[in-house]
């Protein structure tokens, strides 16, 4: 599965920037070299940086440009260290270990270079720490604070000097805040591969910008928040609509609902102190009804939806492409949950937008549904319902605001809000999460099975159909198939995986698919190839490969996220973000899952009753596709 | 054209191809054996020994190696490779070729400097010359297996670009910023392939020790800077241009040369050198003692050392890539403390901070730039600290 991540690396990265490793082994070289620092020896294979051998001894050498998803920058030079024999200071995360040296973290020397570089970072800072996002979890602040900064040595900003960039629905900007360590062209350009941030200008002029310094709006970002994540101070944040959301609640006449969606619940507690991975997801349903809202709902309730539709989907492109053979057929067939991801293909790849799914994410499914039938059903009139969306995700704020979301004859999807954002909200209401008792959803839309919480995790769209797919085509049960029903092949934080599933038999076409299928012989014996794959990086790997006709070309149906493990590791999710803060994350997600009685979509009675009352016509029946289903906007990288 | 004051450069005298020939006629180890035993360094400033260098990038496996040459003569004060260039282009490409065969490389780039655009026309028409006789191209010179042509890369005008791991960010495309060290150009070069990066005089002077002799460049300069060097001589003097010295000459024998004896100070090595004063004038120009790629300031009685640091300083705030903080920051916080200077309201507390703050550049910037351009603000205040305070009262 990992050929393809060497066969197309044609990654941007400078050489400068990627990792350099010395391989290890060879000719009269050890793969092992011992290294003095501060006078305790530690081995470490060749190619270790000093940072990450002073870390497996405990001794913890400050950084700032350094991120651990990130190739190397070495650009702050917070971590500078003394190596004996060695003129000048060395940068502990940049400098690859090739030889036994006598290394020292807090000489004179050091601690006069990281007190200068930090009094000289301050001195170009718009320090308003009252009124920053990121206060109390600030990298900056926190240096301040570590190194005993207790004056303005070189001054400081009195004005801010740029302008706020507040164009987009996503992000907002605020380069007077920026520090220049460069994470969040490192994620734009080499994790994302988007590219809508770069250094420009030179010497004091450098800044972080887009192109021809237009606003983020009008470039080519896909909103995915990664940026956001990673930045060190509060020069990036998400579009906060907490105020608007307060407004809506403090109105009498507004019936606000909000539907939270399974990423958030697994992260909100490490904005209350807890460890990454303690789910939250009851404890938030009375909180979120303390702090005012009328309903709580799951968002997991159209997650299971929405297998049904793009399952629904997938099944009439195989018959068009095995029985009909008539048309153009577009396989694979890609997800379209992730409004990242959507915007990211609508601007790099808009000649392979009719593989898009047109089923809208869950997010936008639930709008439309609240206004229309929730609304039906509880006599309320549409216009009075606000609906906000707890998601993990800054790129959702955009999806909401997109024009063609108002099939119900509304904004489906008044605002999008951020784990963070409601993190902040319950801390402004005194509610203590982690203290709340648990609670259930509301009704109608408070069933939700384990296939909903797992789209939370890379892989999990894929496992949630694959569930609902085998089961409802070869009528057996999937957990005959797979232990537990857990599809293990398609877990996991491999950046790309494939996997084939060979149908070795079929049953009786189910009774909400009799509409759309006479049997399902088409697909006997038919081999289905299937992939996964989180972050646009990888996704741009398999977009290209599909393009080359490569085997990613014979897919049939491939889930794509936008973000580094999938909505855990969203843009909207509480900073900061490392590999093992996601793992944590996802081990939650999967906990849940096993903790549901009902693990499949299409099992769902929430979902069966919204079909025989509602969607009368059945998955992709013309209610469906007025509601549930969406289009496309081929934008292209070239801005006007 | 600013003309050579040293008639003839030793360059004039190289028998054309002779250095070329007889490199290919020995074996790559002997050959690099032979420069190293010269004990050449790097003329650009930085004095790295380029036997070391070339050893390296020849003991590197890869399926493509590189020769650069460093064209981007962008200090200020220097204009000797501009000179070697127009006179002496074929010794140049002659030393690329060399290298090429000593490393293995059958790929040479001239990173010409965006002002030496005109220069192009000649240099195209010299490497279209040394083609058509056989000297680049395939088999060169008849040697079996040994092809190695040259192309032109022009700069942007960046100063950074200068310095080799930006040049060579800069050659693949992307922003001119310097790399992490290591891993070194001979081991990770551009395109990520072992890559010798030399100056413009340091192939020439390469070409003029395969003819003459390892020996015989030995044989001048000291013990630890052989040779012959190249000076770019501007300021205060009664005849600047282009000089040939040996290596170890005494700042006042040059200015004795140049018609600029009287002078307060020296600024030696550019923009990023150090200034010398005038009781430090016996000091040696030497990797050793003062280093220089080239360029000698001089500054007679009436300059302002002030406006002369303000110069320099208004020149790295602008010049500096803006990667990293020492660098991007540091340099407008000593500039608007030149400013303070001169307006009388800089503190004997506050120029000991900066002074400090040169200090923790010196060692923590990122690259050459950032590591050197406190140099002359430093040296400025300790020799002549009278001058910059009490100003503007």
């Amino acid at each position: 599965m990992s050929d393809i991540n060497q066969l197309d690396d044609k990654t941007r990265a400078p050489v400068s920037q990627r990792p350099h490793r010395i391989e290890a082994g060879g000719e009269g070289i050890g793969a092992n070299i011992t290294v003095t620092i501060d006078g305790q020896d530690v081995k470490v294979p060749m190619g270790t940086t000093i940072l990450e051998a002073a870390e497996k001894i405990g001794i913890r050498i400050p950084t700032l440009c350094h991120h651990k998803d990130l190739c190397v920058a070495g650009v702050c030079r917070i971590c500078s260290v003394q190596v004996d024999g060695m003129r000048t200071l060395q940068a502990a995360c940049a400098y690859p270990i090739s030889q036994p040296m006598k290394i020292h973290t807090h000489t004179k020397k050091v601690r006069q270079a990281r007190r200068h570089i930090l009094d000289l970072m301050l001195s170009n800072h718009y320090g308003e720490c009252y009124t920053c996002g990121r206060n109390g979890n600030c990298e900056l602040q926190s240096l301040a604070q570590e190194y005993g900064v207790d004056f303005f040595r070189f001054g400081k900003m009195e004005e801010p000097i740029f302008e706020i960039d507040r164009s987009s629905h996503s992000v907002i900007r605020d380069m007077n805040k920026c520090i220049m360590c460069r994470r969040c062209v490192r994620t734009c350009i080499d994790l994302q591969e988007v590219g809508c941030l770069e250094a420009i200008g030179r010497g004091d002029e450098t800044e972080i910008g887009t192109f021809m310094d237009k606003p983020l709006a009008d470039v080519i970002c896909i909103n995915c928040g990664q940026c956001i994540n990673r930045c060190p101070t509060g020069a990036l944040r998400a579009n906060d609509p907490t105020d608007d959301v307060w407004r809506a609640i403090d109105d009498p006449k507004k019936h606000v609902v909000i539907q939270t969606a399974p990423a958030p619940r697994a992260a909100i507690g490490e904005c209350f102190g807890l460890e990454p991975g303690v789910p939250m997801t009851f404890e938030m349903n009375t909180a979120l009804r303390m702090a005012g809202f009328d309903k709580v709902f799951d968002t997991n309730f159209t997650a299971d939806l929405t297998i049904i539709e793009e399952g629904t989907e997938l099944l009439l492109r195989l018959k068009q492409a095995l029985v009909d053979k008539k048309g153009p057929v577009f396989l694979p067939q890609f997800t379209s949950c992730s409004p990242g991801w959507i915007k990211y293909i609508e601007h790099f790849y808009p000649d392979m937008l009719d593989n898009l799914s047109s089923a809208k994410s869950p997010q936008q499914m639930f709008g439309a549904v609240i206004k229309t039938y929730y609304a039906q059903l509880h006599n309320i009139d549409p216009k009075d319902i606000v609906t906000v969306a707890l998601m993990p995700c800054s790129a959702k704020k955009f999806e909401c605001n997109r024009p063609e979301m108002m099939d119900s004859g509304f904004k489906d999807v008044d605002y999008g809000l951020t784990t963070r954002e409601l993190a902040k909200m319950l801390k402004e209401a005194g509610i203590d999460l982690p203290r709340m008792a648990k609670s259930d959803f509301d009704d109608p839309f408070g069933t939700a099975t384990g296939s909903g919480v797992i789209f939370g995790a890379t892989g999990g769209v894929m496992e949630a159909a694959l569930r609902t797919v085998i089961e409802l085509v070869v009528g057996i049960k999937v957990e005959n198939l797979f232990d537990h029903a857990n599809i293990m092949p398609v877990r996991g934080f491999e950046g790309i995986k494939y996997v084939e599933l060979t149908i070795p038999d079929v049953g009786p076409v189910p009774d909400i698919l009799k509409g759309l299928f006479d049997s399902w012989d088409f697909l006997k014996g038919v081999t289905v190839k299937v992939a996964v794959v989180h972050g646009t990086g990888n996704a741009k790997k398999v977009l290209d490969n599909i393009k080359a006709g490569g085997k990613f070309a014979e897919c049939h149906f491939i889930e794509f996220m936008a973000c580094p493990g999938g909505c855990l590791g969203g843009g909207g999710q509480p900073i900061p973000t490392t590999p093992e803060i996601r793992a944590a994350r996802a081990k939650a997600i999967y906990a849940e899952d096993e903790a549901y009685e009902i693990r499949k979509s299409h099992e769902n009675p929430a979902v069966l009753e919204l079909y025989t009352k509602f969607l009368t016509e059945g998955p992709c029946g013309h209610k469906s596709h007025k509601l549930l289903h969406t289009h496309y906007t081929p934008r292209g990288k070239y801005i006007a | 054209m600013i003309s050579s004051h040293t008639e003839p450069l030793t360059f004039s005298t190289i028998a054309p191809n002779a250095g070329l020939k007889a490199a290919l006629s020995m074996k790559r180890s002997d050959l690099i054996a032979e420069i190293t035993n010269s004990q050449l360094k790097g003329r650009g400033g930085a004095g790295f020994p380029t036997g070391v260098k070339w050893n390296l990038a020849a003991a590197a496996q890869a399926d493509r190696k590189f020769v650069v040459c460093n064209a981007d003569e962008g200090e200020p004060g220097t204009f000797k490779d501009r000179v070697i260039l127009t006179e002496h282009a074929d010794l140049v490409f002659e030393g690329m070729t060399i290298g090429g065969y000593a490393i293995g490389a059958k790929e040479g780039i001239v990173y010409l400097r965006a002002e030496y655009t005109y220069l192009r026309k000649h240099l195209e028409q010299v490497l279209a010359d040394r083609r058509a006789k056989g000297l680049l191209g395939k088999n060169v010179c008849g040697h079996d297996g040994f092809d190695f042509d040259i192309h032109i890369h022009m700069g942007a005008g960046a100063y950074i670009c200068g310095e080799e791991t930006a040049l060579i960010e800069s050659l693949e495309g992307h922003r001119g910023e310097p790399r992490n060290r290591p891993p070194f150009p001979v081991d990770t070069g551009f395109l990520g392939r072992p890559t010798i990066v030399n100056n413009v005089e340091t192939f020439a002077w390469v070409t003029a020790i395969l003819v003459k002799g390892s020996q015989w460049f030995k044989s001048h300069g000291t013990a630890r800077s052989t040779g012959f060097k190249i000076f770019s001589v501007s300021g205060d003097c009664d005849k600047p241009g282009i000089y040939e010295f040996p290596m170890g000459i005494t700042v006042s024998t040059l200015l004795e040369a140049v018609g600029g004896l009287g002078a307060k100070a020296v600024q030696i090595g550019g923009a990023s050198g150090h200034c010398v004063p005038a009781a430090e004038f016996e000091r040696t120009i030497a990797y050793e003692d003062v280093a220089t790629g080239g360029s000698i300031m001089v500054f007679g009685p009436d300059r302002d050392m002030l406006r002369v640091a303000h110069n320099f300083l208004e020149f790295f705030v602008e010049e500096s890539c803006g990667q990293c903080t020492p660098c991007r920051d540091g340099n407008p916080k000593i500039l608007e403390c030149i400013e303070m200077l001169d307006h009388g309201v800089c503190s004997s507390k506050y120029l000991q901070e900066i002074c400090e703050l040169g200090e923790t550049m010196q060692v923590s910037s990122k690259c050459g730039l950032g590591q050197s351009s406190p140099n002359a603000f430093l040296s400025i205040v300790k020799h002549f600290r009278n001058e910059l305070m009490g100003r503007g009262l």
